[in-house]
């Protein structure tokens, strides 16, 4: 291509992915690209649940030590980087920070908490329900309800405050953190192995369960590079589409929702992973109440933090250092979800899962009736 | 210019510009409302609400890269 023709060519897809069809169009990508990362092995209705693969990551890194669910997602690694790419071409890469970050780690530990109770975050709540797995309903319910808190909270005039511009070395942490990931799961380092011959680490990837189901890396890599330059142009937020509609009557981004679900409940189909029941379904649990107790701190975590899960990556590709912090509290909380016995299993609820909503939504009704901005 | 109401929400995270936007056209219900933004996040979601209900949008771009946003009906 000719320098003018990439330029308006350029220019071509970011109008496209600012209108109305830019949410609807990342969610049909997302919603066929999931199933399929699935074939190529991801774990089955987990093509991609950025909870999940920061549990995964957590696990990789040693933060836990639950040894089927230990992984370098580069998932992950694509959306804080394919969102990055797209700032830049855009320049929308603006490096900013100080909007309470300390609550923002707070409320991405509690978020996992939630979403590790029920199995999935909001992107996996969805693929969830388009491979049939109807428990998935109390979760999204549940996510609902949570989303419902958090406009409360926010009429009511919650605020994190207001970020101020950083220096643009602020905004590279987050991508340079992602690179190092890479290399990692790529060296994957290996210090030998204790008495009982298993491995020391400092990098521990699953040898059976789902942590040792993925894609090959470049597909993965590549899928989340393209679905991170699509989301950081549309806004895609899984959280924000049922947001914006109970208190915008905007619904832009629910469309993006609504597309992923058809999308991955069609490819699913055509694929043969429809499988619809509640019993016996993949990394998921049976327990009703749970799966929508848990979301429903999930989501009112994501909704007093701004955004879902994904959007937090997306954001910290483009500079956001609050949005940054609150993905290392999703990495540090899946830690902690593991050690503690918080995290669920396909056999149930863990010991202290449900006493540790209850706390976190405690914890987060705190934050919405104290975190207000402060006037200069 | 004492008439012209002025949101500022620049450094909120969403949905807070939207939504603060919103309870300004809300209150006015007409004239002329300035919102001051510093994401083109904030800027596509003000300009989209304001559009939709009926308002004139026009966006000047700041020195420092922030936008200020005139809504007049």
């Amino acid at each position: 291509m000719t320098p003018l023709a990439e330029k308006e060519f350029m220019s071509f897809v970011s109008r496209f992915l600012t209108s109305r069809w830019g949410p609807i169009f990342t969610g049909l990508v997302v919603g066929i690209l999931a199933p399929v990362l699935v074939k190529l092995g991801n774990p089955s209705n987990m093509g991609v649940c950025v909870v999940c693969f920061s549990r995964d990551i957590a696990g990789a890194l040693g933060l836990h030590h639950a040894g089927v669910v230990q992984y370098i997602r580069p998932e992950i690694i694509g959306f804080v980087l394919g969102s990055l790419v797209a700032a830049l071409i855009f320049r929308e890469f603006k490096p900013r920070t100080g909007s309470a970050p300390l609550v923002r780690f707070l409320l991405g530990m509690f978020a996992v908490f939630g979403a590790l109770v029920f199995l999935g975050c909001p992107w996996r709540a969805y693929l969830r329900l388009a491979g049939g797995d109807w428990n998935a309903v109390f979760g999204i319910l549940g996510l609902i309800a949570g989303i419902g808190i958090g406009i409360v909270f926010l009429r009511t005039g919650f605020s994190l405050g207001r970020n101020h511009p950083a220096p643009k070395a602020l905004g590279w942490v987050m991508p340079a953190i992602m690179v190092t990931l890479l290399a990692l799961l790529i060296v994957a380092p290996q210090f030998g192995r204790d008495a009982s011959g298993n491995p020391v680490g400092p990098i521990f990837f699953s040898e059976k369960g789902p942590g040792s189901q993925h894609a090959p890396l470049i597909i993965s890599l590549v899928v989340g590079l393209f679905v991170g330059f699509l989301a950081q142009r549309s806004r895609f937020c899984t959280v924000g589409a049922i947001r914006d509609m109970m208190l915008l009557r905007d619904s832009h981004l629910l469309k993006g929702v609504l597309a992923l679900i058809a999308a991955a409940f069609i490819t699913n189909l055509i694929l043969g992973q429809f499988n619809p029941g509640f019993a016996n379904q993949p990394v998921a649990h049976t327990n009703a109440l749970w799966n929508f107790g848990g979301m429903v701190l999930a989501g009112l975590a994501f909704t007093l933090a701004g955004g879902c899960p994904g959007r937090q990556l997306f954001l910290a590709g483009e500079g956001d250092g609050d949005a940054a912090v609150f993905v290392v509290g999703m990495i540090v909380g899946a830690g902690f979800a593991h050690n503690f016995s918080i995290a669920s299993s396909p056999s149930g609820v863990s010991a202290f899962g449900p006493v540790t909503v209850m706390i976190g939504l405690v914890i987060c009704i705190i934050i919405g009736l104290t975190m207000r901005e402060v006037k200069a | 210019m004492s008439d012209i109401e002025t949101v500022d929400a620049r450094g909120l995270s969403c949905p807070q510009p939207a939504m603060l936007a919103r309870q300004a056209l809300q209150k006015a219900d007409k004239g002329t409302i300035e919102v001051l933004i510093d994401s083109s996040t904030a800027l596509e979601n003000v300009s989209r609400l304001a559009k939709n209900s009926g308002w004139n949008v026009t966006v000047e771009d700041q020195p420092d890269g922030s936008y200020r946003v005139v809504l007049k009906k």
